[in-house]
């Protein structure tokens, strides 16, 4: 079994985010790290995150910082990664990528305890890197410019110091002076030595500070003072003048001033009323913002809370007299929060979706709570705290959203809406931000307008009043004995001066020249010049006008018979006959690209018949309507349309054909060949064709059975990609005030004006809000809805909220949102209290939950059972008792879980019957005497992995019966699936165990284990002896159990039990075997199988913590194969990952890698200059646009 | 004379090998050395693979930030206190 892997969408998570200017000076631009890919993101005009390139690094990105060299205007970005190097990446404007300026190697790759590469800071000033390790190790590199201006990078000086590990560290702020580092360091020497624990008690943490001296190129530890204990993150002060200099220690409930040679100035971090007496307050992220005449810093807790920290000092002196820490607003928690200069604020979260903020304040207000050094009160408890109470956003004003699946926790393919393809149902993020999306392959159109239409057109277009003019004039529809012409303005209204005739049914509406409009009807052409006279040309005798196809300057029409006539404008704007050509039968359909840049005409013609052909005639002055191409076609053609690519100036011919194909194939700017055609299924009614523009680009879009998007993407690559909206049977481009970019198209009898948004997202989703943490889910077959189960540790439950957390903040905030909804933009953020502030904490061991009936089809909520007791349910599954004659949901539960180690007060299994009304109540509870971590329905009884026990339950008028069990499974069961007579089990700890169940002496046994010890976290059953798996360090694989192995357990009339009752060491007597093992970087926690498109492949879909949806599909043959793994031989050499980690070794990093071939490499193939290209493709004994061809077929059978 | 030298050679590689690389057993490792060692590497390691401190902070309802933190202050003593040392 060979599997091909591909990123369906890239990862929504943040690991951290740098603020920069990349691409220019003063360009707002944030560096993002999804983990394995890095990211250049930027605020339009209109304040919503663009994402401007995207680049995997086949590498675990670490850290990021980004600097500048004096004098120069634009940053460099430095990463450290688990490669055992620091590279320095500068973005490239024209080539729109990361270009790597240096690589650096400096130790072992990995995520090491003493490789450099968690911790990144750089001097203010550009002259130096600090890269450091979690435990001893540290590295400074010194930055410089040779006599080219390039930037140089130093070999490495230490500054290591064995058994201290680093919380953080910092770039102190020293002017000119010789760059100075701190870092928050922990001896552990002397703890591990003693065992009475005194050391460790006494065991202090301390801010060394690091200097670098320039001139003797070496590295002292220049002072090390102890710091409070709860140290944990740093934050450097400006200085050089600016500044005191120096850093702010933020500890846990504190914020504390430092400096060399400077007593401590301490502050209390202000804690929320609510919070419980024994719960600190951490910072976890913080940025700071700095003018010429002022700076402050923004630190934000654990919580969500932002505080704006200022400091008060002499100038002169540099002496800090006081620390302020004032309550600024509170969001969810980030993982790095960015201040743009133009006064935004970019907030990556750690879970959910991100967001960019607006400044509205800088946190003046006098009534918010502020805690001050000079207040500071010490009692003999310790620091008198300062409390607040969490509000509404006051300083900061939502501006976008920016969607993120991270984490999925459970994810599903069905098709429970009934429509062309299955969708995605995704459990995702965390507490009271967490979601259930549905996910519908294909962009997603945001609807501007609907109005009804008097009947079914038969077209529309647009067209502007000049050439000019930057938005359309009028819209005008086509019906099978009328035209509408409706005018655009403020609205939009049906107009009868426009110059169009009514009565006739339109074939084509267009601008011509500057300013005059041109009307193609049956009966002839109706050229309208600006000064409203009109130009008519009526066809001959009795033919009519069949097809048309026009640009600016160009008209060429097809009369019935097979006659064209092309019309070209004159330099005094009349349109004038220039050639005819009869053609041997009906025209089926006519393209002409418009006027490239600079030319009188478009030399290209495609004329498409009903023979089966397409042809390419040259409309060139000495040629005209001579042949200068011809294809031949699997079917008639429908549709064409000439698309050229800016970029690279290349052509390309669409074909919509009757059987629904659409064809794409390259036309030679020079001699009109046609070559390199590419084909495409797109749906069951021939493809029509239209022009449109996406994001400045001509694009495409193609309306079949659904309609699709054909488009430039960011690597300039063609996609064409579903759009996830009804059928449409017409379009053409719009562009209006209130919308730059739409397409106004027509179904059935309505008229709609829709837009893509989100261009870049394979997915569109529908958003369902959950209450807690949600754990699993199950899809109740007959009446296709969906159970979710949620659960939150250390969270006040639901109802017993009391604060606005709760129903009443719910409440308020949907009546705000009805009360401002005139004045406010549509597209207002808005969020709940609990969304805002997270829940409630309440102590750890407590638990809030409920089970939760989702209808799929509206994604709303049916129905919530909160869970009473303490109990946490953590797993459910539909199951069908005979004896009942009723599908009943089970619900699995415990009843005061803690972890580390794992235990519970008991747990439950509740049963719940389905109402009429498809709501649920419950039927009875079972107790249970451990954790319930799994369950499955089999053979109309209930599988229950309770601990590291399996068991099977019967039906029962009271409670569920306990029939079989089997207490060998090694720690803790976290999957059950099963088929047939046979039951897999996933370990947490100890990957999968082959059940056997055997009915006549009821028993259940383990027939076969695995030899790798695999934390497992999502299963799928592939077949009776295969069944692949996700584990939690970021690998899936598929586990096979051999044929004659399998055979013989089943033909075995003890089932194999007695020959192997016991097996060898402990474990089972039969392994199962490795078949493909993979690893995708990040962890796995949903894996399911689907077929995403119409006549695609089945494939293996994963999520995974990040949000990143990926695809392993199966190989049909060997060719592919052998071609697949050769191309990703070669685009290891010929591309080696960004951040110096070698890609086998990344794909290996826990278990080799093993019959999985890297799709994401393989279509970097694209991005490979031409040279490399053809060097590759030659090598492999293919064309570069073979190669090319199979890639995209590759992707077509899934996204 | 040679067998010596090549001796010495080997322990001063081991030698290097240890003062170089956190971790590196010695022939009186103890089960308690060895623990804490397996600890302080699993602890690094997941600090530095951001998912699987998504991981355990979906598990424990705390943030990112917390639980980085926790991993670290593990560190110092990760495996409780050491044993006794045997006097020889």
């Amino acid at each position: 079994m060979f599997l091909y892997n591909l990123t369906l969408q890239k990862g929504g998570g943040v690991q951290c985010a740098v603020y920069g200017n990349f691409s220019a000076p003063k360009a707002q631009e944030i560096v993002v790290s999804r983990n394995k890919v890095l990211e250049l993101l930027r605020p339009d005009e209109s304040g919503k995150m663009q994402t401007i390139v995207s680049t995997e690094v086949f590498g675990v990105i670490r850290s990021l910082a980004a600097f500048r060299l004096t004098g120069a205007n634009r940053d460099y970005l430095v990463c450290g990664s688990d490669s055992g190097r620091i590279v320095v990446l500068q973005y490239d404007k024209e080539r729109n990528r990361f270009d790597k300026v240096h690589q650096e190697t400096f130790g072992k790759s990995g995520c090491r305890r003493i490789v450099p590469g968690q911790f990144l800071c750089v001097d203010p000033k550009g002259r130096a890197i600090m890269i450091a390790a979690i435990e001893k190790a540290k590295l400074v590199y010194v930055l410089n410019r040779d006599t080219e201006a390039n930037l140089t990078i130093s070999s490495p000086l230490e500054a290591n110091k064995s058994h201290v590990v680093a919380f953080h560290v910092a770039a102190l702020d020293c002017g000119l002076d010789n760059p100075v580092f701190a870092a928050i360091e922990l001896d552990y020497a002397d703890a591990d030595q003693d065992s009475t624990g005194e050391a460790a008690a006494e065991a202090q943490k301390h801010l060394t500070f690091y200097e670098l001296d320039l001139g003797l190129n070496h590295v002292a530890r220049k002072s090390s003072e102890p710091i409070d204990n709860g140290a944990n993150h740093l934050i450097a002060v400006p200085g050089g003048g600016d500044g005191p200099g120096g850093v702010l220690v933020c500890a846990e409930n504190f914020i504390i001033y430092k400096n060399q040679g400077h007593p401590d100035v301490r502050a209390v971090i202000p804690r929320r009323n609510a919070l419980s007496g024994d719960r600190g307050v951490l910072i976890v992220s913080s940025a700071t913002h700095r003018t010429k005449q002022q700076f402050f810093f923004l630190a934000q807790s654990e919580y969500g809370d932002i505080y704006k920290v200022t400091v008060e000092y002499q100038k002169g002196t540099e002496f800090v007299s006081e620390v302020k820490i004032k309550y600024f607003d509170t969001i969810p928690p980030c993982v790095s929060i960015c201040v743009l200069k133009t006064g935004f604020l970019f907030a990556a979260s750690e879970f959910g979706n991100h967001a960019l903020y607006q400044f509205q304040g800088i946190g003046d207000d006098e009534d918010d709570v502020e805690s001050s050094s000079a207040t500071l009160v010490e009692t003999d408890e310790g620091y008198q705290p300062v409390f607040f109470e969490p509000r509404a956003l006051r300083n900061l004003h939502p501006i976008d959203d920016v969607e993120s699946l991270c984490p999925v926790l459970d994810m599903q393919c069905h098709n429970l809406v009934a429509e062309e393809t299955p969708q995605l149902y995704a459990l995702c993020g965390t507490g009271p931000r967490s979601t259930l999306r549905v996910l519908r392959q294909g962009v997603a159109l945001s609807e501007m307008a609907v109005s009804p239409l008097p009947g079914n057109p038969n077209a529309v277009f647009t067209v502007r009043k000049s050439a000019s003019d930057e938005f359309d004039a009028y819209i005008v529809v086509s019906f099978t004995n009328a035209t509408l012409v409706l005018s655009i303005g403020e609205t939009v209204e049906e107009v009868s001066d426009s110059g169009f005739l009514g009565t006739v049914p339109t074939l084509s509406a267009s601008l011509l020249g500057d300013d005059s409009l041109l009307q193609v009807h049956p009966g002839g052409l109706r050229h309208i010049r600006a000064d409203k006279r009109i130009n008519e040309w009526r066809t001959p005798g009795r033919k009519t006008v069949t097809r048309v196809t026009t640009n600016a300057r160009q008209v060429i029409i097809a009369l019935s018979g097979g006659e064209l006539i092309y019309f070209e404008l004159d330099q005094t704007g009349q349109l004038m006959e220039v050639e005819k050509l009869e053609t041997s039968g009906d025209v089926a359909c006519l393209d002409i690209g418009p006027v490239p840049e600079g030319h009188l005409r478009n030399r290209f013609l495609a004329v498409g018949s009903f023979d089966s052909t397409v042809r390419i005639l040259s409309l060139g002055a000495e040629d005209c309507l001579q042949t200068m191409g011809v294809q031949a076609l699997a079917a008639a053609p429908n549709s064409l349309l000439m698309l050229r690519d800016d970029g690279s100036g290349s052509i390309y011919l669409n074909v919509g054909l009757t059987n629904g194909v659409l064809l794409r194939a390259d036309v030679d700017s020079v001699t009109g060949q046609l070559s390199d055609t590419r084909a495409r299924f797109l749906g069951a009614r021939p493809p029509k064709l239209s022009a449109v523009s996406v994001q400045g680009k001509a694009a495409m879009m193609a309306l079949s059975s659904r309609p699709w998007l054909g488009h430039f993407d960011l690597a300039n690559r063609f996609a064409l990609s579903p759009l996830s909206y009804e059928p449409l049977e017409h379009a053409a481009p719009f562009s209006s005030d209130a919308c730059p970019e739409g397409v106004v198209a027509v179904a059935g009898n309505t008229l709609r004006i829709v837009a893509v948004e989100r261009l870049g997202e394979q997915f569109n989703q529908r958003t369902c809000k959950l209450r807690y943490t949600p754990r699993q889910m199950s899809v109740n077959v007959d009446r296709n809805t969906l159970a979710v189960v949620e659960c939150d540790q250390s969270s006040v439950p639901y109802d017993e909220r009391t604060g606005l957390e709760g129903a009443a903040g719910e409440k308020d905030t949907k009546m705000d949102v009805e009360g401002e909804e005139d004045d406010e933009e549509e597209d207002e953020v808005t969020m709940t209290p609990a969304e805002q502030f997270g829940a409630p904490k309440a102590p750890p061991g407590s638990w809030a939950s409920c089970v939760r009936i989702v209808d799929p089809a509206s994604a709303s909520t049916k129905q919530i059972v909160e869970m009473t007791g303490n109990e946490a349910a953590l797993c459910c599954c539909h199951v069908y008792f005979p004896q009942a004659d009723e599908l009943f949901l089970a619900v699995g539960s415990a009843v005061s879980l803690t972890f580390s180690p794992r235990d519970s007060e008991g747990g439950f299994i509740h049963l719940y019957r389905y109402t009429q009304d498809g709501g649920i109540e419950l039927f009875h509870k079972t107790p249970l005497d451990g954790v319930p971590g799994a369950m499955c329905g089999f053979k109309g009884r209930l599988l229950v992995g309770v601990g590291n026990t399996l068991r099977l339950y019967d039906f029962g008028k009271k409670k569920l019966l306990r029939k079989v069990e089997n207490r060998n499974f090694p720690n803790f069961i976290k999957t059950i699936h099963a088929q047939g007579e046979r039951i897999y089990v996933g370990d947490v700890q100890e990957s999968f165990h082959y059940v056997r169940y055997k009915r006549e002496d009821g028993s259940m046994y383990i027939v076969a284990d695995d030899v790798q010890p695999r934390h497992v976290t999502a299963a799928c059953p592939l077949d009776y002896d295969t069944i692949a798996g996700g584990d939690r360090f970021g690998n899936v694989f598929v586990s096979r159990l051999a044929q004659d192995v399998s055979d013989e357990i089943e033909e075995d009339p003890t089932g194999g039990k007695t020959a192997y009752g016991q097996g060898a060491l402990n474990g089972a007597s039969h392994k199962i075997n490795q078949v493909t093992q993979f690893h995708v970087g990040e962890t796995v926690c949903a894996l399911t199988k689907g077929t995403l498109q119409a006549g695609g492949l089945e494939s293996m879909i994963y999520a995974t913590l990040m949000g990143t949806l990926g695809a392993l599909m199966p190989f049909g043959n060997r060719e592919d194969v052998d071609f697949c793994t050769h191309l990703e031989m070669h685009m290891r050499q010929e591309l080696p990952p960004l951040l110096g980690r070698d890609h086998l070794a990344f794909r290996s990093s826990y278990f080799p890698v093993k019959d999985v071939i890297d799709g994401d490499l393989c279509e970097m193939y694209t991005v490979l200059p031409h040279e490399a290209q053809r060097r590759v493709a030659e090598d492999m004994d293919r064309t570069v646009s073979e190669v090319l061809k199979k890639l995209e077929d590759l992707r077509a059978k899934v996204a | 004379m040679a067998t010596a030298a090549d001796r010495f050679n080997i322990n001063s590689q081991l030698e290097h090998l240890q003062s170089r690389y956190v971790g590196t057993g010695h022939a009186d490792t103890n089960r308690f050395e060895w623990a804490v060692n397996i600890h302080r590497d699993s602890y690094a390691s997941y600090y530095g693979h951001h998912t699987m401190l998504q991981y355990f902070a979906i598990a424990e309802n705390e943030s990112i930030g917390r639980v980085k933190y926790n991993m670290m202050q593990k560190m110092l003593l990760p495996c409780g206190l050491p044993p006794e040392r045997e006097e020889e």
